[in-house]
């Protein structure tokens, strides 16, 4: 189902998200997902995440699917052409998966195959207009699409804690303008800061935004993230949130209220929450409960 | 070498503002430069009055060089609003560099062809991809000056202004929206139809193949 449609209905949308495992087992993967991803609306899977080679992210949602869940497709253009991209769309389409969620993606040097080629044919922006012009019945060479064209549900990424906010704000706009629909946030631990983006958000585009969330894990995870992860800052209090009592921040207490309060924080500023587990899908049904979703 | 070839009159007639200063490199010999169309363009720019000056110079690529040169065109710089450059992407990167306040356009886009690729000193790049973007970013080469060669905007992956692949880089896109605030054309950006790279225009000796 695609995930717009229920923005449409004015549902606050609760996605989660999956990594395909290295190997095709993915038995315990959708028994988690079984055991805690019952009451989200959507569940992404991410696409060779951090440039790591892992097991596709389309199989992955075609299993959930199966399994009665909403799967959203991520796409990365690091690794595919634009010929690979439209034939990986089209096969989306034809297992009835239509919530894509459209990335430029890290490059190839960050991950565990750092000789790879980096392909960057397409970026989140080209691919967005892409699934746009199939939707018309057309591909990127200017050729027919045979039959019923696909139609998506066109999802983005934006930063909205960004340390150059300005130039992803333009980058925003020109993802709407390509086509997208909804938005997904990377991880927002600022409640103010995230208020304020979405405040310019809203005078400038009508488009829904799933707030980006993420449990922190502990103090360490936390700085970690601050020196190396692009567009994520953790104010100084949630760290020492954390330090103050290890074995609550251990047993992931501590993350799950610190996380629960700022959904609480920027409810009225979102239209639902994308929350990035990171291995704690446990975690998951505490924080909806917390949150009041 | 490379060779360069005039963008159409339409897509640089778009770009003119009132008068603009015309800036020719000659070049360094591995550059095969389209020296009759560019003459004949100028003149009808020339006679329609859109023109403050024209200097004829080569390797503009070379800062001081380029500054002393400037010098002896002061009056016609400052009475442009806009500078037109016909040279490869590294001579109207360096251009765009020295005149950061005012709107400098390529009027060529430039083609690999194999062999020595001319003199390319100091920080720009040209990657001859056949189709120059760099009326759209500020005169900053999206190509050379992001690591993903990305060409609709940031990746999302710089942090504190450098890029996610080189910690010793800054971001490209970072410097280009920075350059498109300072010259209040942000819009540009924001307005730009949706950019997708032809990389069969990547390589000038297929088509020199074919046309002989």
């Amino acid at each position: 189902m695609k995930v717009t449609d229920l923005f449409k209905e004015g549902k606050f949308v609760v996605s989660a998200e999956v990594g395909p495992p290295k190997g095709f087992h993915i038995e315990e993967m959708i028994e988690d997902a079984k055991k805690y991803l019952t009451h989200v609306d959507a569940i992404n899977v991410t696409d060779n995440q951090s440039s790591v080679m892992r097991l596709g992210s389309l199989a992955v949602c075609i299993a959930l699917k199966n399994e009665g869940f909403n799967p959203i497709f991520q796409m990365t253009c690091r690794d595919r052409n634009r010929i690979a991209l439209e034939s990986d769309l089209l096969s989306a389409a034809m297992f009835g998966i239509d919530n894509v969620l459209a990335l430029t993606g890290d490059y190839t040097k960050l991950g565990d195959h750092p000789g790879a080629k980096p392909v960057f044919d397409l970026d989140s922006v080209s691919l967005l207009y892409t699934m746009g012009l199939l939707e018309q019945g057309k591909d990127l060479g200017g050729q027919d699409i045979e039959g019923e064209p696909p139609t998506f549900a066109k999802g983005a990424v934006v930063s909205p804690c960004s340390d150059s906010l300005d130039a992803q704000l333009v980058k925003m706009e020109r993802k709407i303008k390509a086509g997208a629909q909804f938005f997904q946030t990377q991880a927002v631990f600022d409640s103010e800061r995230y208020i304020k983006f979405a405040e310019i958000a809203k005078k400038e585009f009508d488009v829904p935004i799933q707030l980006g969330i993420i449990i922190p894990k502990n103090a360490g995870m936390c700085n970690f993230m601050n020196n190396n992860v692009a567009g994520i800052a953790i104010p100084a209090e949630i760290i020492d949130e954390l330090k103050a009592d290890k074995e609550r921040a251990k047993a992931g207490i501590t993350g799950t209220e610190i996380a629960a309060r700022i959904i609480r924080d920027c409810k009225d500023y979102c239209q639902g929450v994308h929350i990035m587990t990171l291995g704690w899908e446990d975690k998951i049904p505490a924080l909806m409960e917390q949150a009041g979703l | 070498m490379l060779i360069t070839e005039l963008k159409s009159k339409e897509s640089i007639d778009a770009l003119l503002g009132a008068k603009a200063f015309i800036i020719n490199c000659f070049g360094c010999k591995e550059v095969s430069f389209p020296e009759e169309e560019a003459k004949a363009l100028q003149k009808e720019l020339c006679d329609a009055g859109k023109v403050t000056g024209i200097l004829t110079m080569d390797y503009i690529c070379n800062p001081d060089n380029l500054k002393l040169q400037l010098e002896n065109f002061k009056a016609e710089a400052d009475e442009a609003d806009t500078v037109l450059v016909f040279s490869c992407g590294v001579g109207v990167q360096t251009v765009a560099d020295f005149f950061s306040g005012k709107k400098v356009f390529a009027a060529c886009d430039t083609y690999r062809l194999p062999g020595f690729q001319g003199v390319t000193p100091q920080e720009f790049d040209c990657d001859q991809c056949g189709m120059c973007f760099l009326n759209g970013t500020g005169g900053i080469c999206p190509i050379t000056a992001c690591s993903k060669s990305l060409v609709n905007g940031q990746c999302g992956g710089a942090k504190n202004g450098k890029c996610e692949v080189d910690p010793e880089m800054d971001c490209g896109w970072e410097r280009i929206q920075k350059r498109l605030e300072k010259l209040g054309k942000i819009d540009i950006l924001k307005n730009a139809p949706v950019q997708i790279r032809d990389y069969s225009t990547d390589d000038a000796t297929k088509e020199c193949k074919e046309s002989e």
